[in-house]
């Protein structure tokens, strides 16, 4: 009886000991295949994407106080109905840190460029209270309503707001822009 | 009835030795990243890190013999004004190029820390203050002034025609006769060698002020060779993308990647330690205390006004940038509110192997550097950017031990 015993026992042992061996010996192998599964689920198709090009990545801390419903369209009427106003930038997918210039291009209501524009440039982040790192300008008109707009840095990702103060033949009006950066 | 009883046995042994396995080394609970977590982590992970951005102002910036040049005069220390004080005296390779001191120590004491050198060449603003916008120009600020090297552009150029004549020449061409120029003389706080400055002819000054200038692009060019490298951070990011769990583990314990979670969510620190090297190069004033003894220091307001005025700057004749490359000068936000007392994140990688910390050196470890942001104090002028957080005594040792995480891996 007590040689059975130890039979038992040793060949548990035995068995307990490989058993644990076998899955050391796999897990390099099975390890990224288990979670690969996994990763791809959670895996953005592509590194990083900005709102620029076409979807806002949010992180969990600014996500909660962001508004749902927020509107991050490039082409936007003016507060006041005035302009139609949409722009384009040259960071394409935008970046936090790196300088970068806007082409903003101004029509009237019904679809006319609107050319000579005094246009200025203010924004900040509305949940923490501070204006833009720089002080981007309107530095060209590009001709049939485009301006460049240069001098543009964001320095940390979550909701950024540009707006633009519009003044042309004798009228003025203002346009707000919401960017949501990521990373 | 054995047989049985044996075969169950075994079974239960063997799924007690699985889950044990499995609880071993499967994946951890705290490993699991949200698809925006795995985003924002990518983005901090040193392999993120873009190529060298050019420097359009110093054309010497990528010259192998520029950076051979700028090394030797890098630690060269008869570049000052009692032959003991190099760049080296207080950018000490073995320590990260800093000298962890809560002050730097040239020929007298200056007012700030020394700052780190790694991955400077991304910065569009150098020093604390951001007083400089280039490299070159940042390494001539510390030559002439009276508490640093202490020496003047006059004396440094006589060193280069006796020391480095063929190596300086061979670059930027043959060196002017400097027989009729004063063994010392500079723009400097020396009321002698400014006296000496002011009888020069404005071509001689042009003449050594190039010089100088040149010096500066080369020292420039050896550092944009120092970088910073990976850490065990860097190991636990890679390995995620590569969905490697064991590597995962390997790289970070739980509690540091407890600490990583608070880094990028709840302790707010991505909001200005962000991008590959941990900083976004701009200025934050986070209501860091006045050191014992100074003067108010005004940070960014005053430093901002300081490059305008510079007379190295971007926009400088001495800048090899045509106007438009430089952006960052062109727009800067130069007024208001949010400048007063900020001061320029530094790169966190390698933080916890350079204590003191802040640009005075006023927090002696990285422990109460975080019991500050967990805080919150006012600021004892202008506006603070935090916000208490809240940490319990367990969060700030998971965030400690995160920071501590973020050294560089020698191999």
């Amino acid at each position: 009886m007590q040689k059975t015993a130890l039979t038992i026992l040793v060949t548990a042992l035995t068995t307990a000991v490989l058993t644990v061996a076998l899955l050391l010996f796999l897990l390099p192998a099975m390890g990224p295949t288990l979670m690969h599964q996994r990763m791809a689920e959670t895996m953005p198709a592509t590194p990083l994407r900005g709102p620029m090009g076409g979807m806002g990545m949010m992180h969990g801390m600014m996500s909660s106080a962001t508004p749902a419903d927020l509107n991050t369209s490039t082409s936007r009427l003016s507060d006041q109905g005035l302009f139609q106003v949409s722009f384009t930038n040259d960071l394409d997918p935008v970046a936090i840190n790196q300088m970068h210039s806007w082409t903003l291009y101004v029509e009237t209501a019904d679809g006319q460029p609107v050319e000579n524009a005094t246009i200025t440039v203010s924004g900040g982040m509305p949940q923490h209270g501070h204006g833009l790192p720089t002080r981007p300008q309107v530095t060209e008109y590009l001709g049939n309503g485009r301006y460049l707009v240069e001098g543009l840095r964001f320095q940390m990702s979550g909701w950024w707001e540009v707006t633009f103060t519009i003044e042309a033949a004798g009228q003025k009006d203002t346009i707000t822009f919401n960017i949501l950066l990521g990373g | 009835m054995q047989a049985k009883r044996t075969l169950i046995l075994l079974a239960a042994l063997a799924t007690i030795s699985l889950a044990t396995a499995i609880f071993i080394f499967g994946p951890r609970s705290a490993d699991r990243w949200t698809e925006a977590e795995v985003a924002m982590l990518r983005t901090l992970w040193l392999g993120s890190l873009p190529p060298l951005p050019p420097d359009p102002s110093n054309r010497y910036a990528d010259d192998p013999r520029a950076i051979a040049l700028g090394e030797r005069l890098f630690f060269d220390a008869r570049f000052s004004n009692n032959g003991r004080v190099a760049c080296g005296t207080c950018h000490l390779p073995e320590l990260g190029f800093q000298d962890g001191l809560p002050l730097a120590q040239g020929i007298g004491t200056t007012d700030r820390r020394t700052m780190p050198i790694a991955g400077m060449a991304y910065s569009p603003w150098l020093f604390w203050d951001g007083r400089k916008d280039s490299l070159w120009a940042q390494a001539l600020g510390p030559l002439e002034n009276p508490v640093e090297h202490g020496g003047t552009r006059a004396q440094y150029a006589h060193l280069i025609a006796a020391h480095y004549r063929s190596e300086y020449e061979a670059l930027f061409g043959p060196l002017p006769d400097l027989s009729g120029v004063p063994a010392s003389a500079g723009p400097a706080a020396d009321p002698a060698a400014r006296a000496a400055w002011d009888a020069m002819t404005p071509a001689a000054q042009e003449a050594v002020t190039r010089i100088y200038v040149n010096m500066g692009k080369a020292i420039a060019a050896f550092e944009r060779t120092i970088m910073p490298g990976p850490s065990r951070f860097d190991a636990y990011v890679q390995a995620l993308l590569e969905g490697d769990t064991r590597t995962m583990r390997a790289s970070l314990t739980a509690d540091e990647v407890a600490g990583l979670r608070l880094f990028i969510d709840r302790a707010n620190c991505i909001q200005c330690h962000n991008g590959p090297l941990l900083t976004d190069n701009d200025f934050h004033n986070t209501a860091v205390p006045d050191a014992p003894g100074l003067p108010q220091d005004t940070g960014r307001a005053a430093g901002a006004q300081l490059v305008l005025a510079d007379e190295f700057n971007c926009l400088s004749p001495y800048s090899d940038a045509a106007p438009q490359q430089c952006a960052e000068l062109r727009f800067i936000l130069s007024e208001g509110e949010e400048l007063l007392r900020a001061f320029k994140p530094p790169s966190l990688r390698n933080v916890a192997e350079r204590p003191p910390y802040m640009h005075a050196g006023q927090f002696a470890t990285l422990q109460e550097v975080i019991m500050h942001y967990h805080l919150a104090p006012p600021a004892p002028a202008g506006h603070s950017q935090l916000e208490p957080l809240h940490l319990s005594p367990r969060e700030r040792a998971q965030l400690l031990a995160f920071l501590q995480a973020l050294s560089e891996v020698s191999d």
